[in-house]
């Protein structure tokens, strides 16, 4: 139903000062993000711990498929390398890297559902440095009060809440639906928000918008919940 | 002498030569507030650039010799004073691309983009206790020297007189940027590594014109 099948998504490339900490952000995102190519520039090429300029290139160059690179960094010099290296590929056809200086593992895992959605680099970019402190929205109670909103409740029954895969399917069927809906008063397609909620197996999810078209919507991420997210795979 | 691809060749290879004498100081100050591997680092960085500058071809301009080192820095400094200096060669070979010999205008030209490099990719103002604070004093010097119509060598060592005279001002600063600025207050009285390395590079630039 969405547009994105056959256009092209939005690539990932992970910096850190560790093979195995690049790797393992990888692997983690390609959990939640199966269609998004994730390249990793992890350590120096001698296996040892640090950045490695050429290597951030490779991966970039690697990984582009054309709807551009978001690069995910660690810390300090991983920045450095990262800007160097775009820097260098300036003069190459690649087409549009964005450095993320978001938190790598949760910033790389809303990253990567983001591209999965078919979002662009912007919005893959967007995604990644979405912060997990909660930041004013909508009380679902206003809805109520304002009557002009549509509100449902749902329980959590799978065992691991809006966490993990689940919050991952959430937001993609949310983003992919085109309604601005809200989770307990969070942005219903922001994973970092959603994640932010802390909500467990047995928690009440309230899930609202304001848009008189969007019942439907509401009503298809009730359904997700209470199928304990059984359907989506 | 004028300042041709010779001249530069003769800094890089001064430069390898200091920076390997000066590694065990480098190191002493860098693990003060830092990781303690700068000397290390610089040290392998310009031996790569000692032995990829002998091997570039006769007729070579001052351009390629400033980007062939560049290159070689980034690919084999490590940390972050790789990306900072190799961009800093990078933005100064752009200065003077197309030239045969640099002249003294185009000295500073040199400086000043080798500065803005280090800015751009460290995001370091003046102050901060990083390279910047040499760069910035030895750019304003080189400034000078112009102005007072002085020779390109003469540019030279008011620019390395100003990065030694900047990177003692670190001495007192608190650090804002790097690893250094996990310290604090605690990194206060120790010399930044970086701007002490930025000395000895601009140094051998002058002694390399003489």
């Amino acid at each position: 139903m969405t547009a994105a099948t056959d256009r092209r998504l939005v690539s990932l490339v992970v910096v850190s000062h560790s093979d195995l900490i690049a790797k393992g952000v990888a692997e983690v995102v390609s959990q939640m993000s199966p269609d998004v190519v994730v390249e990793t520039a992890g350590g120096t090429p001698l296996g040892g711990v640090g950045t490695d300029v050429e290597r951030v290139m490779t991966a970039i160059r690697s990984a582009e498929r054309g709807a551009g690179v978001v690069v995910l960094t660690d810390l300090g010099s991983a920045v450095l390398s990262a800007e160097t290296a775009l820097e260098l590929l300036g003069d190459d056809d690649v087409v549009a890297v964005k450095i993320s200086d978001g938190p790598l593992v949760e910033g790389g895992v809303a990253a990567g559902v983001r591209a999965q959605t078919g979002g662009d680099v912007d919005d893959v970019l967007a995604a990644s440095l979405a912060h997990v402190v909660t930041r004013p929205a909508d009380s679902p109670t206003s809805h109520e009060d304002g009557g002009s909103g549509y509100l449902r409740t749902a329980t959590l029954v799978n065992a691991d809440g809006l966490h993990a895969r689940p919050a991952a399917e959430f937001v993609k069927l949310a983003t992919s639906l085109g309604v601005k809906m809200t989770v307990n008063g969070k942005d219903a397609r922001s994973l970092l928000g959603i994640l932010s909620l802390g909500l467990a197996q047995g928690a009440t999810v309230d899930i609202a918008t304001d848009d008189p078209g969007g019942t439907a919507a509401v009503d298809r991420l009730i359904e997700l919940v209470e199928s304990g997210f059984s359907g989506q795979r | 002498m004028s300042l041709d691809a010779t001249w530069v060749v003769a800094w890089m290879t001064a430069a390898a030569a200091a920076i390997a004498d000066q590694a065990p100081t480098l190191n002493d100050l860098d693990r003060a507030i830092g990781d303690g591997d700068h000397g290390e680092n610089m040290n392998r960085g310009f031996t790569a650039v000692r032995d990829a500058v002998r091997e570039l071809p006769d007729g070579a301009q001052p351009a390629e010799v400033l980007r062939a080192s560049a290159m070689k820095l980034i690919s084999s400094v490590g940390g972050a004073a790789g990306p900072l200096y190799g961009t800093a060669l990078l933005r100064a070979s752009d200065a003077v691309a197309g030239l045969s010999e640099v002249d003294s205008a185009h000295v500073l030209a040199l400086l000043e983009a080798a500065l803005g490099g280090i800015e751009d990719r460290g995001h370091a103002a003046p102050g901060d206790k990083t390279m910047v604070d040499a760069w910035s004093v030895a750019v304003d010097a080189a400034r000078s020297a112009v102005a007072e119509g002085r020779t390109s060598a003469e540019i030279l060592d008011a620019a390395a007189d100003g990065a030694e005279s900047g990177a003692e001002t670190t001495d007192a600063m608190l650090p804002h940027k790097g690893r250094a600025s996990y310290l604090g207050e605690r990194a206060v009285g120790h010399r930044d590594p970086g701007a002490v390395s930025t000395a000895i590079i601009l140094l051998a630039a002058a002694e390399a014109a003489k």
